[in-house]
Parts: C-alpha cells; structure tokens; sequence
C-alpha cells in the first residue's frame, strides 16, 4: 500500500483550516452555503476523528499516529505529532463538539463569513495544541487558538465584548508569555547537555535538571496553564469573557480551552518536571479546594446565568486539579474523565443557556420561572444536564468525581474531604438555579409564548445527552485507553518521591502513599 | 409493576436456603486496583427488600391510577415512580458499596422529582430541593466512609468493595478504624432515613401527592438508611460505639419526633412525623444489635404505614385538596372502607395485640431492654414512644373520622368513597398490617419464621438470658401504655372536648409550642447555617471577587499601562500589533539563547 501524503491525524487537525480556506471562496451573501460547508468540514473532521480512535491501540502508552517532518532544521524545530490515551479523548471531544457549536451558531447573521472562518481557524488551533509533541510547535497553536477566540468574543459578543476580550488575550499572553521563556530556556539546557538543540518533548523528558531550575520552569509553564484552567485566584477572567462571548465561543472556551491548562499540567508541567511538582503539591491542591468551594459559593448567588455556569466551571476545574496532583492513578483517570465530563456537561449548559437567551433575551435567572409548563422537552433535558454536572450516580459526573476523590482521599484525606463538600455545594446551587428558572408558576407574560426546542435544537443537544448516560454506564472504554498513559507519568512523580526535598511536608502521608496503584 | 413483584416471588423462591444469587454484568470502573462491577446479588435480606418493593410498589401503583387519573402529568408520575422503583431495586440488589450508592442517590433524585412534582407551587420545589440537598450532606458522609473501608481495606491487601469479601475481611481492620468508618456510614443512613439532626427534609417532603408519600416517604426510601446498615451488619457489629450512639440516635429520633407529632394539624404530616419516630425505632434495633428485628419493623411499618398514607390519601382526595383535620371530622360515614382500614392500621402501628406492629414493635422494645448493648434508659424512652404513638395515632383518627363534621357544606355534598382502585389496595395492606406479624412472633407463641429466614444473613440469634416471663411483663407494660394513649386520645378528641386547650394553656403553652413549631429546629438551621453561608457566598461574590481579586488584576494592568506612558505611541489598542511585539520579543530571546 501507498503510504498516505498526510497522515490521519494531520487530517483531523488540517481539516478544519482546510475548510476555512474554503470558506474564503464563497461569497459573503450566500450564509446557508458558509454554515452548509462548515458543518460539511467539522463533520468530516469528527468522522477522521473516528477513524483516529479506530486505529488507536488501546493497550499501548506509546504515541501512535506519529508524524515528523523537519519544520525549522536550524533550531531543531519539528512538526512533530502524535497521540496517546492522553490526549486521544480530549480530541475526540474537539472534533465532536465542532459541528455542534457550528449548528448552535445558525442564528447568527452578520458576518458569518469571519465568525465560521474564526470557528474553524480555531478548531485547527485547539486540536493542534492537544497533539503537538514539538514544545515550540505546541507553543504555536496555543497561540493560534487565541487570535480567533478574541475576535469571536470581541465582535461578536454582548456589550462589554471589548473589556472581556482584551482582558481574556492579555491575561493568558502574559502568562503564556512566561512558558515561551521557559521552553526556550530548557531547549537551550538541553542543547547545552546533549549537544542536540531540540524541542522535542519526548527527548526533553530525559533531560533531568536540578531541583532549583525545574522550581523556576515549573512555576513558568504553571502560571500560563493555571491561569488557562482556571486555578483560584486566577479565574477573574472568566465569567467576563464567557457572559460575553456568543453560545459557541462560551460553549468552546469552557468545553476545550479551559482543558488546555490541566492538559498542559498533565503532558508538559509535571512529567517535565516532577521533583517540582511534588514539591509544589500541596499549595496546588489547596488551591484547587479552595477553587472548588470558592467556586461553588460564589455561583450560588449570581443572578446571571452565564456567569453561574462560568464560576460552576471554577469549581469542577478545581476538581480535576486536584485529581491531576493526587499522582496516583485513580486520581489521574479521574480527572482526565472529568475534564470530558465538564467539556459535555458545561458544555450543554451553555447551549441550554444560548437556547432560552436566543428566545428571551436575558439571561437573568430571575426573568424566568415556570419554564416546565411552557418548555417541557427542553426542560428535562436541562434536568438531565443539571444532574450530570452535579454528578449524580449513573450519569457521567460521577464516575470522575468519585475517581478524583478516591485518588485524593489517599493522598491527602483531609483536602479530599474538603473538597468532597463541593458534591453539596454542587447541589446547592444547581438545584437552586434549576428551581427558579423551570419550576414554579409561569407568571411572565413574555414567557408565557416561548416555543419547545425545535429539531435542530434537539440535533444539538441528543449527541451530548447520549454520552452524558453512556459515559456513566460504561466508562471502561475511556478509562483503559487513558490508563496506559497515565502510569508513565505517575512513574515519573513516585521515582522522584525519595529525592524530593520536602520542603513542605505537611498534608502529604507518605506512609499511605506506598502502597496502592 | 406486577411482572416485576411475579418476578421478585420467583427470585424468592430460587434462592437456595442461606444462599445467595449474584448475577455480574460487567465492570463498572475500574482503575488500577478499584474495580466496581456492575452486579447484583440477591441473599435473604435483598430478597425481602425485594418483596416489600414490589409488592408495595404494585398496589401503590394500582392506587395511583385512581389517585393521579385526572392528573394532566401522569405520564411524567409514573415514568418517575417506575424510575424510582428500577433506583431502589439496584439499591437493594446492588453487589457492592459503589453500585448501592448508585441506587442510593438515584431514588433520592426520584424522591426530589416526586416531591416537587406539582412544579408550580414554590413550597413543593423548596422541599424537593431541600430533601435532595439535606441528603446530600449526608451522603457527603457516606461517600467519605465508602473511600476511608476502601483504602483501609486496600492497606491490608484486600482490594475490593464487594460485600461479601468485605465480610470476609472486615475483621482485618482496627476497631477505631472501623468505628470512623461506620459513623461516617451511618451519617448518610441519618439523611436517608431522616434521622437527627437530618430528619428535617421529611416532613416537607409531604408536599408530594399521597401514594409517594406511601412508597417513597414511608415504606421504601426511606427504609434504605436501615437496610443498608443491615446489610453491612457484619462491619457494624464490630464497632460497639457506632452501634451506641445508633441507638442514642434513634431513640432520641423516635421520641421527639413522636412529640411533634402529638400537635400536628396537617394529616400527612402527623403521618410523616410518625415516620420518622418508627424509623428511630428501626435504628434503635440496629443500635442494639437486633438486626433481624429492625428488618421486620421496617417490613411490618411498610404495610401499616403504606395503608394509613394511603388512607390519608384516599381523604384528601375525596375532599377536593384539603389536608387539615380541624376541616375534617365525623368522616366514618363518608369514608367506610377507608375509615375501617384506618383503624386496623392505626391499631397495627399503635401496637394492639396480635396485630404486625405489636409484634415487630415488642421484639424492638425487648431487645433494646434484654440486649446485651440494650439499657433500661433506652426502653424507657422507646416505651413512652409507644404511648405517644398511640396517642398521636388516635388523635388523629378521632380528628378525622369522629366527631362534628367540620367540612364545608358545600364540599360536604360531593364526599365520596374512593373508586375501587384505591379501596382494593387499601384492604389488603390492612389484611397485611395484621398478618405481616405473625412471622416473627416471640419464642413463646411459636417463635419466629422470620428471624430464621434471615439467619444465613445475620448467624443465629443469641438465646436469651431472660426469660418468657420478663418479655411477657415489658409486652405488657407497653400493651397498657398503649391503651392509655388510645384512651386518652379518645377523651380528648372523639367528642368536641376542651380538655387539650385546658392543658395546653395550663402549661402555660411551652412545651405544646415546642412541640407546634417541632422545636424550632429550621428555624435554628437556618440561623446557624442557611444565613451565615449566603452571607459569605454573597460578600465573595460581590466584594472578594470583584473588588479584591479581580482589582489586583485590573489595577496591575492598569499600573503596567501607567507606567507606560513612555511607550504611549505603541500603544495603539490594536491587538495584532501587540501580537507583533510579543513575536518580536519572542524571536528576541530566541536569537540570545542560540547565540550561546
């Protein structure tokens, strides 16, 4: 057989480009035919996407589906990609999602050309990101995703597009900005060590470099991702940038973006630099506790409610943080599931959201009520979505947060019973919004008209529903492609555990560390 | 709902003596060494759970189409209800801790839909949310306990959640260990079961129509807090401080809670408060050791109990809506089917001989005495229970049955008896609230079928160091309490009386008021938990978050752009160029490294 042009999983990740390109062609008049052909693309990518899974050896933690080709030879840089049971899912999740936003989108009808040209350019962007194994290759489409999303947010957002979007590209540049030095700077000590100036991330990962230079690299590489996921006290950009961007940017900024931080911790920050890590672990996962009711509190009580799902965000993060700084496995599986799991269910809450502010044009909580008698399809689906992200046995949520929590409990009992706290919270304030905005009676006279969520609607949400019961029934398809994965990594931390010094070791109880896994 | 109660009687009747049935589907999660299977398994104890459920579950279901018929949700009622029963069967059947949580809170989820099922009164939805989050705070408990057997367990090299190599295993662990492991359980069966300081979700869930009362609030649901703790006998037995303060815990419960329910004027509620005493019953045995005989209370309640809700609802519902007695009154002739059933039910519970309350009730009040964890204080406070119960019971039969008709006149006209689908399931849960107890009547009668069925779960009952003679006294002892209260309530109550008011206003209305307002327990947990927490929820969100957090951000942006004046002219606002300049820079440090 001939070998391909271009390998399967470039495809999935030019895909979306390609149809941007497209859409430069195809006159600015003619909306159905740019939405017509950009579904065509995301679709195809979503189907590439399966062809990926198809091939995917599931019990292997080896990269598969690699491809290298010399990009830069004078400075060792690579177009270097490859995937693994990392990496596998989150762009699964990607390609799925893409024609979602895009039919979530239909409404939209001034300058659709930009906005889908945007939504595509960024899809290339953020699967890019999840495949490049070239630290500088990934580097740049970290930063390819962020032009698109500032012009998806800056015009086609609500009132204060401008403050939210600046605010969104200044605050994660100036921490990505930190990372770029310090990927340069570790390529160069590379250089210096083996002679091979290189940025290949597989390589790099030999590279052991004293405690004190992986303290100040971690924390580089660290501040850009925490400010990404985001990890309490970093998160103010957030609900600015999701109450104003538009359903799919809100719906792709939570779903996939905010993944990129843990994603980062998860492929660079930590299996870079371990000894760092565990030294660090216990302010992180106090942070992500913290986030975590933090989060939740201050959800509670917002009358918007974008923004409550925003802040919601905060707290499921802080969940998969502390999953991630557990290092042992059942922590780490879990947090990877959570983050598919945030991705469907906050997802579907934006969308959910995006559908009753197309209709009523508000988002205040308090506009509504009674929607159950008005709206009795869109409202159980919302039930269902509300449920899963509380986590409720049987649907997706819960499989995540009780792994997360397992693996936390070991590490650090006392965390894991503070954030465990987090499940009533959860509660709280879910049941509190659902109640106000469904139930009740239907007094507005502007709601009193509201149509049922039609087909394309239904089209939208059916494929999220699905997974939301599937991934809670039958999660062992996904936990054993991510477990082989995931080992290596927590390898890495447990080997350096004896040579950490441990500066801080309260919170952590080696004796229960040793066994288990 | 009759298929699956033909196919629990099949279950029941392949189950080999003392064996146990498991069935393995296939597996749930599994990482590195947790798996949860997705399997079930049915031994005795399950298969009585099963009976009770379908069972019940059947003529509740029956009952619903006459009582929800003319309800416009009735598609969405039992599409909830048969959710509901499909939660609590894997519940009960469930092989392992995780799978049991599944069907734990999955019949809490049912219980909020259910609770707040007419969606457009406000008060039906608070008290769904109220009832799923109160039990939330103890599942938050019951969560922890499941990951503290897990890991304590894993240390002694048993890596697994299944009951019954947790059983085999159990005796590995250190008694405190245990000891935290099982309060921490128990912390989710006191939210389940509505129990103290958790039981205050029970009463509001009234606000659900009447047969979920029955099944949920009364036979099933809320008997899981019980069940469960059967079911993890093994664990339970070794920790002799968990089992007393279980004890203190339910009889404390059965005893107060009976109080409130003295003054109660809402139908349902006296019945929910009367829930929550028999439940404190049901863990006053589980407290003592009495597995066996806390099953069979809660087998018995779940007949007299589903019977006097059921009547409940058969009253209202002839009634067009109203749940006050004092707009009741003199009912017997309206209602005969209803008001006969009543009675039986009410004696069953009340403890009147030979009926199924007088025997499951006698075995409790008995071992919470004779037990060697039993104490006189405990079946002190658990008799008097009975003679509020009696009491309480027959006030409110009295109140409603007896007695002026207070109802209004032109209400009065259109009382009629319920339609056969109610009746039927009426009559046989009374024939049940009589029978149900003769499986399990003490040594001196014919001794207990029951405690034998349930002998391969639970090892055999201790012989007891007392005799008939003193079980004979305590039965009756608690039979005259009984009757006393039966009496008075029928001084009080049966005709227009002034003898409650006299006494209330003699007491200078303290303790009635205590019991009026139950104690004023909301009251106090929303001053010291609801209040402070939106407090603070609401100072984060518009002070920290705003001013503090996101100023610092804001005002470092806004000082690095102060400072900047110099490079004012770069300043263009423009995003790309600044894009530029991070390349630029970028490109910069690049040059200065390669140059090395």
């Amino acid at each position: 057989m001939i070998e391909p042009f271009v390998g399967d999983l470039s495809l999935v990740v030019f895909l979306p480009l390609l149809g941007a390109m497209v859409l430069l062609f195809i006159p600015r008049s003619m909306n159905r035919v740019l939405f017509t052909t950009a579904i065509l693309f995301t679709s195809l990518t979503f189907f590439w996407s399966l062809r990926v899974l198809w091939r995917f050896q599931s019990d292997s933690g080896e990269m598969q589906l690699v491809e290298r080709v010399s990009w830069i030879p004078a400075y060792g840089i690579d177009y270097f990609i490859g995937i693994d049971g990392l990496s596998l899912f989150l762009v699964l999740l990607t390609a799925f999602l893409g024609p979602i936003v895009i039919l979530a989108s239909w409404t939209i009808s001034e300058r659709v050309k930009e906005y889908l040209f945007f939504m595509l350019v960024l899809e290339t962007g953020m699967i890019g990101a999840f495949v490049a194994l070239d630290l500088f290759l990934f580097y740049v489409f970290w930063e390819v995703m962020l032009v698109p999303m500032y012009f998806i947010i800056g015009v086609w957002g609500g009132p204060r597009r401008i403050y939210a979007a600046l605010k969104f590209v200044l605050y994660t540049m100036s921490g990505s900005l930190l990372m770029l030095v310090a990927i340069i700077y570790l390529a160069a000590r590379n250089a210096q060590v083996t002679q091979v100036l290189s940025f290949d991330l597989l390589r790099l990962y030999n590279l052991h470099l004293p405690y004190e230079e992986q303290f100040w690299l971690f924390l580089a590489f660290a501040l850009s991702f925490a400010i990404k996921v985001p990890l309490f006290p970093f998160h103010t950009w957030l609900p600015d940038a999701h109450v104003e961007a538009p359903t799919a940017g809100s719906v792709l900024l939570a779903a996939i973006l905010l993944k990129m931080g843990t994603y980062g911790f998860l492929r660079f920050a930590i299996p870079l630099f371990p000894e760092a890590a565990l030294a660090v672990q216990p302010f992180i996962v106090a942070l992500a506790v913290i986030g975590i009711i933090y989060g939740a509190l201050v959800a509670m009580v917002q009358p918007d409610l974008k923004k409550l799902v925003a802040y919601s965000s905060v707290s499921h993060l802080g969940f998969v943080m502390l999953g991630l700084f557990a290092f042992n496995l059942q922590g780490m599986q879990g947090a990877l599931y959570q983050m598919l799991n945030h991705g469907l269910s906050t997802g579907a809450l934006f969308l959910i959201v995006g559908m009753i502010y197309e209709r009523r044009h508000t988002r205040m909580i308090d506009d509504f009520g009674g929607l159950w008698k008005q709206m009795p399809l869109f409202s159980a689906l919302f039930l269902v979505v509300t449920f899963s992200s509380i986590g409720l046995p049987g649907l997706n949520g819960f499989v995540g947060e009780f792994l997360i929590l397992l693996g936390a409990f070991q590490a650090t009992p006392f965390w894991a019973a503070g954030a465990a706290t987090g499940m009533i919270l959860g509660a709280i304030y879910m049941l509190w919004m659902f109640r106000r905005v469904n139930f009740g009676p239907l007094s507005r006279p502007e709601n009193q008209k509201l149509q049922d969520i039609g087909a394309r609607e239904i089209v939208i949400l059916a494929p999220i529903l699905a997974l939301i019961v599937f991934m809670g029934v039958y999660p062992r398809p996904f936990l054993s492609r991510m477990r082989f994965s995931a080992e290596p990594i927590i390898q890495r931390v447990e080997s350096k555990k004896e040579a950490t010094p441990l500066i801080f070791e309260g919170g952590r109880s080696r004796e229960s560390q040793s066994h288990g896994n | 709902m009759a298929i699956s109660f033909l196919l629990s009687l099949w279950v029941c009747w392949l189950l080999p003596a003392g064996g146990i049935l498991r069935d393995t589907l296939f597996p749930w999660i599994e990482s590195g060494s947790f798996h949860a299977q997705l399997s079930f398994q049915v031994d005795a104890l399950a298969a009585v759970m099963l009976l009770v459920i379908t069972g019940i579950g059947l003529l509740i279901h029956v009952y619903s189409l006459g009582y929800m018929g003319h309800d416009d949700g009735m598609v969405r009622y039992f599409a909830y209800l048969n959710l509901f029963v499909f939660f609590m069967l894997l519940l009960v059947m469930a092989d392992n801790l995780v799978l049991l949580f599944v069907g734990w809170e999955g019949v809490g989820l049912c219980s909020y839909l259910l609770i707040g099922f007419w969606y457009e009164d406000h008060t039906n939805t608070i008290a769904g949310n109220k009832a799923f989050i109160v039990n939330r705070i103890g599942d938050f408990g019951f969560l922890l306990g499941i990951l503290l057997l897990f890991w304590e367990m894993g240390r002694h090299g048993v890596w697994s959640i299944d009951f019954p190599e947790l059983q085999r295993s159990a005796h590995l662990l250190a008694p405190e260990t245990v000891t935290l492991i099982t309060l921490l359980l128990f912390a989710g069966a006191t939210g389940k079961s509505a129990q103290i300081p958790l039981y205050v979700w029970l009463p509001d869930a009234m606000q659900g129509p009447t047969p979920v009362s029955a099944l949920i609030h009364a036979a099933t649901m809320v008997t899981a807090g019980v069940y469960m703790t059967a079911r993890l006998y093994f664990l339970f037995s070794l920790a002799p401080d968990t089992l007393a303060v279980i004890a203190l815990i339910g009889t404390l419960t059965a005893f107060f809670a009976a109080t409130v329910g003295l003054v109660q004027n809402d139908i349902k509620r006296v019945l929910a408060y009367s829930t929550v005493s028999q439940l404190g019953y049901m863990f006053l045995a589980v407290g003592v050791g009495a597995f066996s005989a806390a099953i069979f209370h809660l087998f018995t309640h779940a007949f007299f109990k589903a019977c006097l809700f059921l009547c409940a609802g058969s009253v209202i519902h002839g009634l067009g809506g109203e749940q006050d007695m004092r707009k009741m009154g003199g009912l017997k002739s309206y209602f005969p089917i209803t008001y006969w059933t009543y009675l039986v039910a009410a004696l069953s519970i009340a403890g009147a001989p030979l009926t199924a309350g007088f025997f499951s009730k006698d075995q409790i009040l008995w071992q919470a005495y004779a037990s060697p964890t039993g104490s006189l204080g405990l079946w002190l406070f658990a008799w008097l229970t009975a003679g509020l119960t009696a009491f309480y019971m027959f006030r409110q039969f009295f109140m409603v049955f007896h007695g002026k008709c207070r109802v209004d006149e032109h209400l009065k006209a259109h009382i009629d008896e319920s339609p056969w689908m109610m009746t039927v399931p009426l009559i046989l849960l009374a024939v049940g609230s009589i029978f149900a107890g003769w499986l399990g009547t003490p040594e001196f009668i014919w001794g207990s079928p029951w405690d034998r069925w349930l002998e391969p779960v639970f090892g055999v009952a201790k012989a007891d160091a007392h005799g008939p003679m003193a079980e004979g006294l305590l039965m009756a002892l608690t039979l005259g309490l009984a009757g006393l209260g039966i009496f008075l309530a029928y001084l009080f109550y049966s005709r227009e009386s002034d003898i409650p008011e006299k006494i209330s206003s003699w007491a200078k209305g303290m303790p009635y008021r205590w019991f009026l307002n139950k104690y004023y327990v909301d009251e106090t947990y929303d001053f010291l938990f609801v209040r402070p927490f939106t407090f603070w929820a609401i100072w984060f969100a518009r002070i920290f978050d705003l001013r503090f957090i996101d100023g610092i951000v804001n005002g470092l942006a806004n000082r690095v752009r102060g400072a900047s004046l110099f490079w004012r002219q770069l300043q263009t606002g423009k995003v790309q160029h600044y894009l530029y300049g991070f390349l630029a820079g970028t490109l910069l440090i690049l040059a200065y490294y390669l140059n090395l």
